[in-house]
């Protein structure tokens, strides 16, 4: 009771004062309207296409090209024409499975184990960040599906009942990432879809054109905004949350697996699976920000929703998940050189830091764990342009990541006879590089048709939002008295 | 043209506050066939109408469990049955083979999932009667602002205690503004 001022106000109601320290931050600044939030929301939608956005897609859609052509030529070619071979099988490609779809998790972190912990501040990025997730994962589900050599019988990965009488095996690793990957994409879809009804609805609401209201009209399904929905809504919207949390940490654990099962000395190791999900948490929210910081300077409104605050928050969450992943890299150093007295593991150690790929060792060590260490102070997490260059070498460094994992594995494992050098094609090189290319054209396209921010739960977290708000005591909570006096 | 049939009596509201209070009221009047329209969900409503817990949770569960069923009957009915293939040494017959399910316990994970994923988006939509892409509401030109800033309480004609005077009166009282009549078409 100390650290409050109680004010009695006349209708025997106890106002509870923080102290300014304590006092949380507004999750929306400028005390706006909830009109102001659905005008700023939607005039991204509604106004007439901006001169940046078409000098964006014009240089991003043709990058994006670059993926049907090249994938075309490998596909025409055989898989010879990427650079991978004995006993480099899992070279660029499945380094770059595992990079995109480990950047899709922040994207579901946000939507769904930030809903259950009740962080409300998720609630202006989580919108973009599960349209994220889903280009994410459409770009990683590109390449196990290219890689393996005669994509024409890539369907022979599901359970479909044909004509020869074969069944997978489902004792291995590599189907489970097929199920873990085709659930993930499409709950991630499902999800994405449930929380855009409301707000298809309000651009419904306010569409000019009959092929506005008609496009958003059957995307919104009719959706009415009444309380006998929004209860089955918002149990609905509980349950996803619920049941995305599971998935999204079984999908990279499932990838690491992969890896884990193999008896490859540098991937036989139980630390993986919590490892790969910190990991992709930490690459995830990178590339959160990466997109959404040029995005609130493109538009400039909605910075009032996506405040310094939310910054300065998710750049919290990278230092955290970047030291879980330091500690993951020492670790893994300490079991495979002090404590297995392996002979093999400790070769393979030894040969990342110091043998034919050190420099990506040293590189990902310095971006993962080096890097973040910013984020400890106040001032770095909440000046945008630090940020943005820290997130750069946080997304550099997941992929070096991967390269380390996947690459100096394989290039050293058992016998110095059965090694190999490896070097990316330019049929791999162009490849990564398109996929960026769709990356960012389909997020441009996301941008300009679907609202980028989630204005229903923006909304919902004003205070003008709560019921019990009495008008007259502005911001504070207003307690009955008992409860008030129960609580302390 | 076939003549118009009155849908509802409706009022607006200009808070969450407002319009939580005005249902309460109705809610005390013993209205039954009525919902309030809101922008967002409004934390407490449900305790305001009188709704209780939203079942669609006990659906999910069905969902997942068939999942689950699907799952195990998909990974046990080709491994030891049509297709069975040794890996890692492992039994291949039912009798053995389902003592050793840790293995193809990730499939039937991701199947409980992805099948409780469908259950909840589906049955939302089909419990709240959508998709429907008419509804009288949509002839109500001040209700497109629902999805906007203002809040609605709609009383039906099918509600029992339904009566024309004394319905407008009521949501008069509760504080309601432009106490309207809507129309199944215009």
């Amino acid at each position: 009771m100390a650290a409050h001022a109680a004010n009695t106000s006349e209708d025997g109601v106890v106002v509870l004062h923080c102290p300014p320290e304590l006092e949380r931050e507004a999750l929306v600044n400028h005390n706006r309207s909830l009109n102001w939030i659905t005008e700023n929301v939607s005039v991204i939608c509604e106004e007439r296409t901006r001169r940046w956005w078409w000098i964006a897609f014009l240089i991003f859609s043709p990058i994006a090209l670059l993926v049907p052509l090249l994938l075309g030529y490998q596909v025409s070619n055989g898989i010879g024409v990427w650079g991978e071979n004995q006993p480099f099988g899992w070279a660029w490609d499945i380094t770059n499975f595992v990079f995109w779809i480990g950047i899709g998790h922040a994207g579901t972190l946000i939507s769904a184990i930030l809903f259950l912990t009740r962080q409300k501040w998720r609630t202006s990025i989580n919108r973009a960040s599960e349209a994220m997730t889903l280009f994410a994962v459409m770009c990683a589900g590109l390449y196990p599906g290219f890689h393996v050599g005669r994509v024409w019988k890539a369907w022979y990965l599901f359970p479909i009942p044909n004509w020869n009488g074969l069944w997978q095996n489902y004792r291995s690793p590599l189907l489970w990432d097929v199920f873990a990957v085709s659930t993930y994409f499409t709950v991630s879809v499902l999800f994405w879809y449930v929380g855009l009804i409301p707000d298809l609805a309000m651009l419904r609401d306010r569409a000019k054109s009959k092929i506005k209201q008609w496009g958003y009209g059957i995307a919104a399904v009719g959706w009415r905004g009444g309380n006998r929905h929004w209860q089955h809504y918002e149990m609905a919207y509980l349950i996803l949350a619920g049941l995305s949390t599971p998935l999204v940490l079984s999908v990279h654990s499932i990838v690491s697996f992969d890896f884990a099962t193999s008896i490859v000395p540098g991937w036989h190791t139980t630390i993986f699976p919590p490892y790969f999900v910190a990991g992709a948490v930490f690459g995830g929210f990178a590339m959160v920000l990466t997109l959404m910081l040029p995005a609130r300077l493109l538009y400039p409104q909605i910075d009032d929703m996506m405040t310094r605050n939310h910054v300065d928050k998710m750049a919290k969450i990278i230092l955290l998940t970047g030291s879980i992943v330091g500690y993951a890299y020492l670790m893994e150093l300490f079991i495979a050189m002090v404590y297995s007295g392996h002979f093999y593991e400790y070769n393979a150690f030894y040969n990342r830091a110091t043998g034919w790929y050190a420099w990506h060792y040293a590189a990902m060590m310095f971006c993962n764990v080096v890097t973040p260490q910013i984020f400890w102070f106040k001032a770095m997490r909440r000046n945008y342009i630090v940020v943005f260059i820290a997130c750069q070498f946080v997304n550099a460094g997941m992929w070096y990541e991967r390269f380390v994992i996947i690459g100096t594995t394989l290039a050293q494992d058992f016998l110095p006879s059965s090694w190999g050098h490896y070097t990316p094609s330019w049929v791999e090189v162009f490849t990564f590089i398109g996929t960026f290319g769709f990356f960012i054209t389909a997020f441009l396209i996301f941008m300009r048709f679907l609202p980028m921010i989630c204005a229903f739960e923006v909304k919902a977290v004003t205070p003008q939002a709560d019921p019990h708000r009495d008008p007259k005591a502005g911001h504070d909570h207003a307690q009955p008295k008992e409860a008030a006096l129960s609580a302390h | 043209m076939a003549t118009k049939r009155l849908h509802a009596i409706g009022a607006e509201f200009e808070s969450a506050a407002e319009i939580y209070h005005a249902a309460e009221k109705v809610r005390d009047a013993g209205y039954t066939s009525w919902d309030c329209h809101s922008p967002f969900p409004i934390h407490g409503m449900d305790k305001a109408m009188g709704l209780k817990k939203s079942w669609l949770s006990a659906f999910v569960f069905v969902c997942g469990l068939t999942g689950f069923l699907t799952g195990l009957g998909l990974v046990t009915i080709t491994s030891f049955g049509i297709y069975p293939i040794i890996v890692n040494g492992k039994p291949i017959d039912w009798s053995h083979g389902i003592r050793a399910l840790q293995f193809f316990f990730p499939v039937m994970y991701e199947l409980t999932i992805l099948f409780a994923a469908f259950g909840a988006t589906f049955g939302m939509i089909l419990r709240n009667g959508l998709p429907r892409f008419h509804h009288p509401l949509f002839n109500w030109s001040r209700f497109a602002k629902v999805s906007d800033d203002r809040f609605f309480l709609v009383i039906e004609t099918r509600d029992p205690l339904f009566s024309d005077a004394k319905t407008k009166a009521l949501l008069g009282e509760v504080g309601g503004k432009h106490v309207t009549e809507v129309f199944d078409h215009d």
